[in-house]
């Protein structure tokens, strides 16, 4: 009797901590989906996403076409010879073409195309693969930089992303501040 | 008011800031080689350089093109005997020739980042539109003119 007690003790103690354990992991993800959620359905607006693709080619459209004109990625994300990016796309907004600073497709280990929540917060972290940068220096990045901020000025008709850019800068630094957690 | 350098020479214009490249070289400077296609830079026709690079120069504003070498098909070669144009004559490229002034100034663009190209890399960087449908010889006239500027540096 006295065996199967601490049998039974056994078993409740391995059973609690295993349930404080999952449901811990279970916590963490949902915080971690709580907090990146917003910054995903940023990055996967047609605005970003369009030029982060895994494709050897450009995207456009919010029908996220291919690039007309058979524009292609190029050996350096800038477009092939003579069909160079800034053939037609300059510093700003130029009547039907988009501009901004340094525009260019994102390097394939930049690509979020067909990525979930988790895997695109991964990759986003993923200091090989994201131009070596902190988590701060993303943050940064992506509240500050011209071409990031593009996306809520795109001029013409382009819808631009519907979130206002102060409601992410904050998500952003929340999702910081909580260091960053992924889904 | 805007100082241009073209095919080597300053110029200066004084036109609006978001008027296009192209009628600025067409209607300021009298440069008429470079052609008006379809006015939203899908056709090539009005390509020119910029520092070396092809662009294409309807839809560029006249104000981003300060500052640097514009060159033209006037400017490509000085007495129109580049390598590209002696090919495009030995392949009797040209029929209604409209697009062929942009397709050269492409052409040139590509020899210069890749001097001997690959098929692939010709029809990459060849997107101009030409409705002769001369491009089995501009492919062909690109494959001359690199074999000849090998042999020329050689």
């Amino acid at each position: 009797m006295r065996e199967a007690t601490r049998w039974l003790r056994a078993l409740l103690l391995v059973g609690t901590w295993t349930c404080t354990g999952l449901a811990s992991a279970g916590n963490a993800k949902a915080a971690g989906s709580a907090a990146f959620d917003p910054i995903y359905r940023v990055l996967t607006h047609p605005r970003c996403l369009n030029c982060h693709t895994s494709t050897g080619f450009p995207r456009q459209g919010d029908e996220r076409r291919p690039h007309d004109y058979r524009v292609a990625r190029g050996t350096d994300d800038h477009g092939a010879a003579a069909m160079r990016c800034t053939a037609c796309h300059g510093t700003s907004n130029n009547g039907l073409f988009p501009g901004a600073p340094r525009w260019s497709l994102a390097p394939l280990s930049m690509a979020w195309e067909n990525l979930g929540p988790g895997q695109l917060c991964q990759r986003l972290k993923d200091r090989r693969q994201n131009g070596q940068r902190s988590v701060t220096q993303l943050v940064e990045h992506m509240s500050n930089d011209p071409l990031v901020s593009w996306a809520w000025a795109p001029g013409a008709q382009r819808q631009p992303i519907d979130m206002p850019k102060d409601d992410f800068v904050r998500a952003l630094q929340a999702w910081a501040v909580e260091g960053a957690p992924c889904p | 008011m805007f100082a241009l350098n073209v095919n080597g020479v300053n110029r200066s214009v004084d036109v609006p800031d978001d008027i296009p490249l192209l009628w600025v070289i067409r209607e300021e400077l009298g440069l008429t080689g470079t052609k008006f296609g379809c006015g939203v830079a899908a056709c090539g026709a009005c390509t020119v350089h910029l520092d070396g690079e092809a662009v294409r120069s309807c839809a560029y504003p006249v104000s981003a093109a300060t500052g640097h070498q514009i060159t033209t098909i006037e400017g490509l070669s000085p007495n129109a005997d580049h390598a590209l144009q002696r090919a495009w004559v030995e392949h009797q490229v040209p029929q209604c020739g409209y697009c062929q002034s942009g397709m050269l100034m492409s052409a040139a663009a590509l020899l210069r980042a890749h001097p001997r190209p690959t098929d692939a890399q010709i029809d990459q960087a060849m997107t101009n539109i030409c409705r002769c449908g001369t491009h089995p010889r501009v492919k062909a006239a690109i494959k001359r003119a690199a074999q000849a500027m090998g042999t020329h540096r050689a």
